[in-house]
């Protein structure tokens, strides 16, 4: 392990946020982006672009670093208090790590669905309009089409319009994650960010949101962690493998499938290790 | 325990087969000539009955190798592998239709045609067993530069091909009462030529499994 960086930010000089670095189509900019926690590095120098309205799969063994990388992403990963970062990560051309950058502008922006469902314990209606509430918006009927648009955003509508005051939790696994899905498209996010969302879900409702997801992404720039290899070939446009913290290769998805580059990359989506 | 310890041995026991698919139909086309120049009707007859071992044959990996790909998800390099293995065993079935083919002709020509039989057809037969073993080396091996030979092999085996042909024309036309077993002893050369052809498709099939690209050989 790498020894730790001095300060619990350190941006690398003139990389900080490059106007011109990534095409324009791009929502991430990730430069030289290194992190530890404690003295242990989870992350070392990754740089890549992430695309807008593109579905970018994070692949790679367990502890590699990219739940680690998707919550930097929206800066979740400064709740551990050990963490010390270098390089940087821009989005939409602003370093989300300088000072000046707001975490609450930042995670309206940039949603978040986890590996476990994990709905409010409220009613469905309740747990989709909780974030456009706390962000003001008090009228009812405002709320309302709010929480049709979202629900319907998320393959969910038609399930539960009847039963909209019921308790969430008396949904099943693969509804209460669409549930989550909705939440997150009522404070009308640019990116989802998904961990895992399927590994907790039967192949039914994991079928639903690998569909949903191919339908979101006309809309939203979703990036997706996934220990499922074929679920990334599914449903990805560009594919990142981590390997012990670092991006072994980044390519668009059909190509490393097919014919990865790296040696380590055949190996590890074929099976031979991981 | 080696990761995918299972699909390594149900992958080498497809390549186990393809190889000795490919020693049934090398076997077929050198009794199916020897049959030709002998004028050997029940050796022919044999070779005939033969194909349908190698029918099975192909039947048998086939089945394997879809089954392998339902059950392992393979992709990049391990699913070219299996891709090419579906290939291959095509090739090498209709390589034994054409050794089933001559000894057709060798049929059609009976016992007394009493013709002499192309001295070079042999000669193109022992070629095409080069190229096969060369092939199968390439196969084993996943070997680019030995299956880039073949390109070279197939166009010396047209070569002689048209050379056959050429001089089997000018025999039909001084003594054209023999035309009919003529044309058998020249479709008996095309049919050594595609078997060849087939060969050449085999480099094509580990040219794409190495470098993930089509390429052609011929």
């Amino acid at each position: 392990m790498n020894s730790a960086a001095k300060t619990n930010h350190v941006p690398v000089p003139n990389t900080t946020v490059k106007p011109n670095s990534g095409d324009s189509k791009s929502i991430y900019s990730i430069q030289n982006f290194s992190l530890w926690y404690g003295n242990d590095q989870a992350l070392q120098d990754v740089q890549f672009d992430i695309p807008a309205n593109n579905v970018t799969a994070i692949i790679g063994p367990s502890g590699c670093g990219k739940s680690t990388f998707i919550k930097a992403l929206n800066r979740m990963v400064e709740l551990v208090a050990s963490v010390k970062m270098s390089g940087s990560i821009s989005y939409n051309r602003k370093d989300i790590f300088s000072p000046k950058y707001k975490v609450e502008e930042l995670r309206t922006n940039v949603g978040m669905v986890f590996q476990h469902p994990n709905p409010f314990p409220k009613s469905i209606y309740e747990n989709v309009a909780y974030g456009p509430k706390i962000h003001g918006i008090k009228k009812k009927k405002v709320l309302d089409e709010i929480v049709e648009k979202s629900l319907k955003g998320a393959a969910l509508w038609d399930e539960v319009k009847d039963r909209l005051q019921e308790n969430a939790f008396g949904l099943s696994g693969g509804q209460q994650q669409r549930l989550c899905i909705a939440r997150c498209l009522a404070i009308e996010p640019d990116v989802i960010l998904m961990d895992e969302p399927t590994s907790a879900l039967d192949p039914i409702s994991t079928a639903k949101i690998e569909e949903l997801v191919q339908k979101l992404k006309e809309d939203y720039s979703i990036v997706i962690v996934t220990h499922n290899m074929q679920q990334a070939a599914r449903i990805s446009d560009k594919t990142a493998f981590f390997l012990n913290g670092e991006v072994i290769e980044y390519s668009n998805t059909d190509e490393l499938f097919s014919n990865p580059k790296d040696k380590r990359t055949e190996d590890y989506i074929t099976g031979r290790f991981g | 325990m080696v990761a995918r310890e299972q699909f390594e041995t149900d992958l080498s026991n497809i390549k186990e087969e393809i190889m000795v698919l490919s020693e049934t139909t090398e076997n077929a086309l050198c009794e199916a000539v020897d049959a030709l120049y002998n004028q050997d009707t029940e050796l022919a007859n044999q070779v005939i009955d033969r194909d349908k071992k190698i029918d099975e044959q192909e039947h048998s990996i086939n089945d394997k190798t879809i089954l392998l790909i339902a059950k392992q998800q393979p992709v990049a390099t391990d699913l070219r592998r299996l891709i090419i293995a579906l290939r291959i065993t095509t090739d090498l079935e209709r390589m034994g239709d054409n050794a089933k083919n001559i000894a057709k002709s060798t049929i059609h020509l009976g016992e007394n045609h009493h013709l002499t039989i192309h001295h070079e057809i042999k000669q193109m037969r022992d070629m095409a067993v080069e190229m096969a073993h060369t092939a199968m080396h390439a196969f084993q091996y996943e070997d680019i530069s030995i299956a880039g030979k073949l390109s070279e092999m197939d166009d010396q085996v047209d070569k002689l091909y048209e050379r056959i042909i050429h001089e089997l024309l000018t025999e039909t036309a001084t003594n054209s009462e023999k035309i009919q077993f003529v044309m058998q002893m020249a479709f008996s050369a095309r049919y050594i030529e595609r078997f060849a052809d087939h060969i050449t498709n085999i480099g094509e099939s580990i040219l794409f499994l190495v470098k993930g690209e089509s390429y052609k050989l011929n």
